[in-house]
């Protein structure tokens, strides 16, 4: 889990081009919306690409999103439960 | 109508930021777009973390409407609706249409990337300046031929006179390929707040232009 957290990490670090941020200055259960990141909708559509690109894993339900993406580590058991 | 007058210019060409007709900043080696745009930044410290986010073309808009703003009080003596944005390209959004053709031409590795999307319209690069600065007064992007000062100083006059108190407005391109960019932007207002006496005018505006190209 510790590796998939830190991946996670570098991936949104250059899908969402965050420059000046450093992985270990995200905190994993730190909200990445709102506060955080400060992430915003097109962000939110970004991630999902990732997840669909790199871990082959679709959200089919967007009333899922909200849950998944609230932080790096439930992105994270998302992966881990769903990625094939 | 009555005329108006420019406050200040900023211009982004090459390795350099001209405020006025006079060098800014200038890195002097030549790098590429996105080193030399990141070394503006950071040199200017606009601390808006949004920029990294940008198509290069809203990067280059976007920076230069900083610098030309810097210190001009918008906020304070005008209300949002009395300040407009003109501006003028010639290749529109290719560059940013070609980055986001690369991530669809391939049906077997298929990801339309929805932060490259939203930068395919030129206009984008004027709402990211309005967002900035609170401006909600009219705004416009024309995609011309080439830069056309005629037209530029006859569309913003007309404004000045009927909608606006203040407009930001000038001619901002990045070539498809990446390799030229260049902007010039003016800050136009009803009143010679600088006292310098420089008419908004079209043999103005040329002169300038082809002083920047020399």
């Amino acid at each position: 889990m510790g590796q998939l957290i830190t991946k996670l990490k570098q991936e949104i670090i250059e899908v969402l081009n965050l420059e000046d941020v450093g992985p270990d200055e995200i905190e994993a259960g730190a909200p990445l919306f709102g506060e955080g990141l400060g992430l915003d909708s097109i962000d939110a559509l970004e991630l999902i690409v990732l997840l669909e690109k790199n871990y082959g894993i679709k959200i089919d339900d967007p009333k899922k999103g909200k849950d998944v993406f609230y932080s790096i580590q439930t992105m994270a058991d998302f992966i881990e439960k769903n990625r094939l | 109508m009555e005329g108006c007058y420019i406050s200040r210019s900023c211009s982004i060409i090459g390795t350099k930021v001209l405020v006025d007709g006079q060098t800014d900043f200038n890195t002097e080696q030549v790098v590429d777009f996105n080193t030399f745009i990141k070394s503006v930044y950071k040199h200017y410290k606009i601390g808006f973390l949004k920029f990294y986010k940008m198509d290069n073309l809203s990067k280059l808009a976007f920076l230069t409407s900083e610098i030309l703003l810097m210190g001009s009080g918008l906020q304070q003596k005008y209300s949002p609706e009395d300040t407009g944005i003109v501006l003028i390209n010639s290749s529109s959004t290719l560059e940013t249409d070609n980055r986001y053709y690369l991530t669809i031409k391939d049906k077997s590795n298929y990801f339309p990337s929805p932060a490259v999307f939203v930068y395919t319209l030129p206009n984008i690069m004027v709402g990211e300046i309005a967002i900035r600065n609170k401006i909600m007064g009219e705004n416009i992007t024309f995609v011309a031929e080439k830069y056309d000062p005629q037209f530029l100083y006859e569309y913003v006059s007309l404004l000045m006179n009927e909608k606006i108190k203040r407009c930001i407005c000038g001619w901002v391109e990045f070539e498809r390929t990446g390799s030229c960019y260049e902007s010039l932007i003016y800050l136009v207002e009803k009143d010679d707040i600088t006292n310098r006496n420089i008419k908004f005018d079209a043999s103005f505006l040329e002169k300038n232009y082809l002083d920047l190209k020399a």
